[in-house]
């Protein structure tokens, strides 16, 4: 696994995946705030949301449910969410 | 880096949080392969639709294929045909599952005690000259009868080139019988005479769209940018058309450029097992297409495009509270 697996190195490498992925400019995973709103504040709606999805699966090799997509409102909570799928693989 | 709060103040941002968690899934259902109408370049029976599949006549086959719609994640079944009130069973059996948009000619009448709250959408095709040229008869004299007054009704009405300059006279027999309207165009049809664009009579119809928005604004749901990309095909530099359009069915859709579309959309056929291209016909030729629903798709599956300014993400927002009105997912 060539990804950082604590929540701190999770949270750097999701907003590291949806700066890529969105192609936002004006930010960087350090300046990212991790409890912005994704779909109130960046407007990110369930095909953004199913494209982020896809990466993170490949890059943590977890599935991500279909139905959760609106539990994942932040980048702390899709971290936390990736954190919790990992705990249960391992 | 732009955020929905950096460009919208207070009341425009409350609007936004309305709709952006609505998560509407649609999907379209021919219920039946027959109508009580022919109307002129009717694209169904034009190009041969009505003959692609054989009806399912089990209603417990409605209902199980509609409950495995649901768990596939569709929240809004449009219903459409042929003329989906020929068989109210079916309607009915949508509606009980599912939020239901039913689209009529409106000659048979839903009735409110069995489906209080299903949203209707009546098709006119013009005035009563224009109705009896292109569908044989003066439909809204019977429809307005049957709907006069209705909470869940709106006429869909499809402007023809012919019309242009003549649409406020149809506006306010809708407006006097107490019912609204959405405005669509006409997708070209070669085979049927007055009935393909020219851009002069595309840019004439824009304003007019716009004049009776202003003047009937309780009646016409609309809004100006819905408009201006229905008119121009453009949205934010982009052309409308094939590479572009969200509506076209997922299992169908094979295009490389992968463009942004609606989740999971399907266009069922009566048989419940093949599917249609898209929304409207596969014949059509997508560089005319006009179709309404496409069009203000296009527009709110590219939110964060319009994320450029505070007047585009205004834009974007009308157009989906306009839809979100018309399926009944936000009031009036
Ligand atoms: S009423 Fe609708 S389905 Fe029937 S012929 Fe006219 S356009 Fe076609
Ligand atoms: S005809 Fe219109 S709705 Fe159908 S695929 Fe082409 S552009 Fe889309």
């Amino acid at each position: 696994m060539p990804v950082s697996q604590d929540i701190k190195g999770i949270i750097r490498h999701v907003a590291e995946i949806i700066i890529d992925e969105l192609k936002l400019e004006d930010v960087t995973a350090d300046t990212f705030n991790s409890d912005m709103d994704l779909v109130d504040e960046l407007g990110i709606d369930s095909m953004d949301l199913a494209t982020i999805a896809l990466v993170l699966q490949d890059e943590y090799d977890i599935t991500i449910d279909e139905d959760d997509y609106p539990k994942l409102k932040t980048i702390r909570l899709i971290s936390e969410y990736i954190e919790e799928k990992l705990a249960t693989k391992n | 880096m732009k955020t929905v709060s950096s460009l919208l103040d207070k009341d425009w941002h409350e609007r936004y949080r309305r709709i952006s968690n609505l998560n509407i899934r649609s999907s379209i259902y021919d219920v039946t392969n027959r109508c009580n109408l022919r109307c002129k370049g009717c694209f169904f029976f034009s190009s041969g639709e009505h003959q692609a599949a054989v009806e399912e006549m089990d209603i417990k086959k409605w209902e199980d294929f509609i409950d495995r719609e649901k768990e596939r994640g569709v929240n809004l079944a449009i219903l459409i045909g042929g003329e989906p009130t020929l068989c109210m069973e079916r309607v009915e059996a949508f509606y009980k599952r599912l939020p239901t948009y039913c689209a009529t000619n409106g000659l048979i009448k839903v009735p409110r005690d069995r489906f209080p709250d299903m949203m209707v959408g009546i098709s006119l095709w013009g005035n009563s000259e224009d109705e009896k040229v292109l569908r044989g008869r003066d439909t809204f004299a019977v429809s307005s009868k049957n709907y006069e007054g209705d909470k869940y009704t709106y006429y869909l009405y499809t402007i023809t080139p012919r019309q242009v300059g003549k649409i406020e006279p149809v506006i306010k027999r809708i407006a006097d019988v107490g019912l609204k309207v959405h405005l669509q165009l006409l997708s070209n049809d070669e085979g049927v005479d007055g009935f393909s664009w020219r851009e002069e009579e595309l840019r004439d119809l824009r304003f007019e769209m716009d004049e009776m928005l202003d003047k009937y604004p309780r009646t016409v749901i609309s809004c100006k940018y819905y408009h201006e990309v229905i008119t121009t095909g453009k949205m934010m530099g982009r052309s409308f058309g094939w590479s572009e359009c969200p509506s076209v069915t997922e299992a169908l859709d094979n295009r490389q450029n992968r463009p942004r579309r609606l989740i999971h959309f399907a266009r069922w056929a009566s048989d419940l097992k093949t599917v249609h291209r898209c929304c409207t016909s596969a014949t059509r030729d997508c560089s005319t297409c006009k179709d309404g629903a496409a069009h203000m798709s296009w527009v709110m599956v590219n939110k964060r495009e319009h994320l450029k300014s505070t007047k585009d993400l205004q834009n974007w927002i009308e157009v989906y509270e306009m839809f979100a009105k018309l399926y009944h997912f936000i009031p009036w």
